[in-house]
């Protein structure tokens, strides 16, 4: 890992804390507030790719854990990741992980419909993964039932994968971070 | 600088080394999975509540951190007293009252500070693993470093963006700060190297001699 590889971690983690204060947007038919931070998970890795991606988050996580109030609203402390919620902060790293690792296998025909996919994939399957079971299990309610209490989100995480796909595809035109992979 | 929610007091609690907290929180987050009868967590959240007391934090600072899991509280609550039984509604929310409040209550007598060494110590271990803590540290303060500026930057590009009447539009103000910080990333790295941050330099005590790249 280079001393580059460190800072565009370093930053990154600071970029999803800044994140957090846009104030959250509430979607008007289903009422569900989307907050900017797990859209900076979903960036972390389709910029810097799996690792960096989810080292950046996993950093954040870290300061929030030691006491830092980094998290949308404020938020901070081991009590969140013990709350109902805890789960899919769980699963933020891995989520950015594998967005990262989508993104750099299709690095170089990159597009908004493959960025896309892999935000899908990544921020929203792998994400309710981690955070469903937790809330099953913690809350003693059959999975079903948390799964479809889950879906509620779904609109508004569909709506960040498209921004963060979005936004992706134009900060590697800009300025791009993962190197072409070459596949063996 | 003031980041963090350590509440400064005189007490037991704020002595108590990091570790041996945090180890408690880990057996008592246990503990309360292995419990199935609401009323033996009465106890324990007793005790949680006497120890807020000890700690000297104030009652306001409790309902702050419980505030925002209310509503899905009752919700759970209600939704096992129609289905299942109130016993395990009541012994759900007892749960999550307990696990939120007792790591609250680690975070609010432990300073920052004070819990980034103990990180750092416990990932020492790993360091035959290809972890080098001393890149971690300097992960760890940079990051701290730079969220204040970062969020300056957001409050920069927002406004310079309302004049542009994109202020709403989330890809127009996340491009601009995602590039610029990744520009300002290759000057930090250039000014780290300059000063002799080695990354390649392999962890303290194995004595390789490695060129750098």
């Amino acid at each position: 890992m280079t001393t580059r590889d460190i800072v565009h971690i370093a930053l990154f983690a600071a970029i999803i804390a800044a994140l957090g204060v846009f104030p959250p947007i509430v979607l008007p038919l289903v009422g569900v507030p989307i907050t900017a931070q797990s859209l900076g998970v979903m960036l972390a890795g389709s910029v810097l790719g799996a690792r960096r991606g989810g080292l950046a988050v996993l950093l954040l996580l870290a300061l929030v854990a030691a006491g830092a109030p980094l998290l949308a609203g404020g938020r901070g402390g081991f009590g969140v990741f013990l709350g109902p919620s805890g789960g899919f902060l769980i699963g933020w790293p891995v989520a950015a992980f594998v967005i990262g690792w989508l993104v750099e296998r299709t690095w170089q025909h990159l597009d908004l419909v493959r960025a896309f996919l892999a935000n899908v994939l990544g921020g929203i399957l792998v994400m309710y993964a981690f955070g469903v079971p937790w809330i099953a299990v913690a809350a003693e309610i059959p999975l079903a039932t948390a799964f479809t209490g889950a879906l509620g989100f779904v609109p508004g995480d569909l709506i960040k994968a498209g921004i963060a796909a979005v936004v992706a595809v134009t900060v590697k035109r800009a300025y791009p971070i993962i190197e072409a992979k070459t596949v063996a | 600088m003031t980041l963090g929610l350590y509440i400064d007091r005189s007490s037991l609690l704020h002595r108590l080394a990091p570790a041996v907290k945090l180890a408690t929180l880990l057996a008592a987050g246990i503990g309360v999975f292995l419990v199935r009868d609401p009323l033996w967590l009465l106890p324990v959240l007793g005790t949680v509540l006497m120890l807020y007391a000890v700690a000297k934090i104030p009652p306001g600072e409790v309902w702050r951190q419980l505030r925002p899991l209310a509503v899905l509280m009752v919700l759970f609550l209600l939704a096992h007293g129609w289905l299942t039984t109130w016993t395990l509604g009541f012994l759900v929310v007892l749960r999550f009252a307990i696990l939120v409040l007792a790591a609250f209550l680690v975070t609010y007598t432990t300073k920052l500070s004070a819990m980034i060494e103990t990180l750092e110590r416990a990932i020492a271990p790993l360091a035959p693993l290809g972890v080098n803590p001393a890149k971690v540290s300097l992960a760890l303060s940079l990051a701290l470093r730079f969220i204040p500026l970062l969020y300056d930057r957001v409050r920069e590009i927002r406004e310079a963006q309302r004049a542009r009447g994109l202020e709403r539009s989330v890809v127009s103000i996340a491009v601009p700060l995602l590039v610029r910080t990744l520009r300002m990333a290759d000057d930090l790295t250039q000014a780290l190297e300059a000063r002799g941050f080695d990354a390649t330099e392999p962890a303290p005590r194995a004595g390789r001699a490695k060129t750098r790249r």
